[in-house]
């Protein structure tokens, strides 16, 4: 096991290192951002003087030998804009997105599993072909569109949420959460419903498709040879051994939320590194942009990381090595 | 006489398929006594599972019982809900299922599987539970049992799976086990080592079973009575010395000869001649006419009655056979 960990570390170490190159070459691309960060009228002298100062007048090579080194001593560089380190402003606004997804993830989750297996072992029942109706829609639905409807319909047409902002935080082991305030849950509620819908529908029918493979097995008869309940049989039975697709669904969607919740937070105006994301885009702000790329990697990493434990915890034919 | 602890009679279990109405179980009756081992042979595709299967209501859709009772200690359980089939399940009536190597759900413990019936169906507590799925290993041959209570069945090969697979369906006691094949996945020497466990479950408890195998030789050591199934029917029946010394039914016949003997080395085996017809397509008649070397033309105009030949042997045969082996 902490051979696997370690493995996995220096595994996470590669990638990371990868995707820095692509991430620089990107960014090398993407125009001058001198042009973003000097006064309009400025001189020729002063432009000249601002590259030196960014480090622009140097070879791409020893840009990034420079931004590479910087990023070994824990310096992620600053931001053209906002003159902090980029690090600290995601950071700041990490919390936010993290909270909203995984309420998202929880509401998609509870929602998705029941009648991911309800739907999978009685397929032939109208009820199921209801379901897998529905979890159509949360598919094709766009995630902007449902947004603003759920505006309309419940801050607009019956005030009864507000359409955004995250409300009132409280600050716990020194991140600011609206998770644990009753206004705070109120903000949450739209923008978490709206990034759910899809995921809620991905989920349910990997559930389905992998209980109605269980469910034709002959250990599920024989369990039910022994005399167990229905419920028991469905979900200690059936849906342990339905669940490795679904975990694998659910990292990668859970990954993909954390990385480009924007629109849902552009929409909601909830103040998380998505909407930070889009500002610096349009701002040409490239020290956060690659920052904010290099932090979505890593997330990712770590969550197959996580992934590939919980195989293991799921299935026993599943080793680490 | 005191009333069979299983009794079915005319039992139907049909299948909708997209070919047309397969009747796998078409009017089967037979009973079981308490303490009495039956055993039900045929050809692949007899449907000698499904009758298992339907004891228990374990036929799924497109299957479903048609007709018939299935009477267990005096009441019709083919009728019962849900709910109450799942007291019988397991408690009153164990299984055995044919296949070794999907029955045990793989991603838990052979502990866990095993407790899963006592925790069902006893009052037990743990460490009681525990002593209990231990000595079943034990009893089945799983060296080292204790400390095979936490494998999985990845871990175990296909003859130790069927042993455990045995040793689940007998651990709650149950008044009828149905043994479906319980010995093919094992070598000789295992095998019949297993059959004796089995017998002696039997005896020793009062329970019955009944014993699924397409292996005269199996039953010929094992069962008090046996049942000859044919596309769906029984076309004999009777006390094991009688069918195997001297069987009415061609079909019976043929299935005798084809088990090596000791004694005629030098003879080929006999194969029944042809293949089992599409139960689909079988119309009126003998449904063994194409392949019985006996046939008249009245085998092709009416399909023969399970009737009263000799002593104790049933046979469903327009001409029925006389000599004795
Ligand atoms: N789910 C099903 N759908 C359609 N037909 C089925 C189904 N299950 C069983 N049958 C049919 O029922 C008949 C009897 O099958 P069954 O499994 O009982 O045979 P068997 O005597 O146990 O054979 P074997 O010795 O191979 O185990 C077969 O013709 C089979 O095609
Ligand atoms: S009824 Fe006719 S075809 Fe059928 S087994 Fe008897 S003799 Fe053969
Ligand atoms: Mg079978």
């Amino acid at each position: 096991m902490l051979g696997y960990t370690i493995k996995r570390l220096l595994q996470m170490v590669l990638v990371l290192f990868v995707v820095s190159i692509i991430v620089f070459l990107m960014m090398s691309f993407t125009g001058d951002p001198v042009f973003m960060v000097i006064p309009i009228d400025s001189t020729q002298a002063e432009i000249e003087q601002a590259r030196r100062l960014l480090g622009l007048d140097q070879s791409l090579f020893s840009q990034y030998w420079i931004f590479l080194s910087n990023l070994l001593q824990g310096d992620f560089g600053r931001s053209y804009v906002f003159r902090q380190p980029a690090m600290d402003l995601i950071l700041e606004r990490l919390p936010a997105t993290i909270e909203m997804v995984l309420v998202a993830m929880a509401f998609a989750t509870v929602i998705a599993i029941p009648l991911g297996v309800y739907a999978g072992a009685n397929p032939n029942r109208t009820a199921s072909r209801g379901i897998m109706a529905g979890s159509l829609f949360g598919i094709s639905l766009p995630g902007f569109w449902v947004g603003m409807m759920l505006i309309y319909f419940f801050s607009v047409r019956h005030p009864l949420l507000p359409s955004s902002g995250r409300g009132e935080t409280i600050e716990i082991l020194g991140l600011r959460l609206s998770i644990f305030t009753a206004d705070g849950w109120s903000h949450i509620l739209l923008p978490a419903v709206t990034l759910a819908l899809a995921t809620l529908a991905i989920i349910l029918r990997i559930t389905r498709a992998g209980m109605m493979e269980v469910m034709r097995q002959d250990y599920i008869r024989f369990a039910r040879a022994k005399g167990a309940s229905r419920t028991h049989i469905l979900f200690a039975h059936g849906l342990k051994n339905a669940l490795i697709p679904v975990v694998t669904i659910f990292g990668l969607q859970l990954g993909d939320l954390i990385a480009f919740a924007t629109i849902t937070e552009t929409i909601f105006a909830w103040p998380g590194t998505g909407k930070l994301l889009i500002d610096s885009i349009y701002r040409g702000d490239r020290p956060v942009i690659v920052v904010y790329l290099m932090l979505t990697a890593f997330i990712f990493v770590v969550i197959n990381f996580l992934v590939d434990i919980v195989y293991t915890v799921i299935d026993p034919r599943i080793t680490v090595k | 006489m005191a009333e069979p602890l299983l009794d079915l009679r005319e039992l139907q279990t049909h299948f909708q398929t997209f070919g047309g109405l397969v009747k796998a179980v078409d009017g089967v009756s037979f009973n079981v006594k308490a303490g009495e081992i039956v055993g039900l042979v045929g050809e692949s595709g007899g449907g000698k599972s499904v009758i298992g299967f339907s004891i228990l209501g374990l036929v799924d859709p497109p299957g479903r019982i048609a007709g018939g009772e299935i009477r267990f200690d005096g009441r019709d359980i083919s009728k019962l809900g849900e709910r109450e089939m799942r007291n019988v399940r397991g408690r009153d009536i164990a299984m055995v299922f044919q296949d070794p190597m999907t029955s045990l759900n793989p991603v838990y413990t052979i502990g866990r599987q095993m407790d899963e019936v006592l925790r069902l169906h006893t009052n037990l507590d743990e460490a009681a539970r525990r002593i209990r799925c231990i000595r079943m290993l034990e009893d089945v041959g799983i060296s080292g049992a204790e400390s095979r209570l936490d494998a999985y069945p990845h871990q175990f090969s296909g003859g130790m799976r069927q042993r455990v697979v045995i040793a689940i369906a007998l651990l709650a006691g149950s008044r009828l086990i149905i043994a479906d094949e319980p010995t093919t996945a094992l070598d000789v020497t295992v095998q019949s080592q297993i059959l004796k466990l089995m017998r002696r479950q039997v005896q020793e408890t009062g329970a019955a079973m009944i014993l699924i195998t397409h292996d005269l030789a199996v039953v010929s050591e094992m069962a008090d009575r046996v049942v000859v199934l044919y596309c769906g029917k029984v076309v004999e029946r009777g006390l094991t010395e009688e069918v195997i010394r001297s069987p009415a039914h061609p079909y019976t016949r043929g299935l005798l000869d084809s088990i090596p003997r000791i004694t005629d080395r030098q003879r080929r085996l006999r194969q029944i001649p042809g293949t089992v017809p599409d139960i689909r397509t079988l119309g009126a008649g003998c449904s063994f006419r194409g392949r019985c070397a006996h046939a008249q033309p009245l085998c092709a105009e009416r399909s023969p009655e399970l009737a009263p030949v000799r002593g104790s042997l049933d046979a469903a045969c327009h001409f029925p056979l006389q000599e004795t082996l």
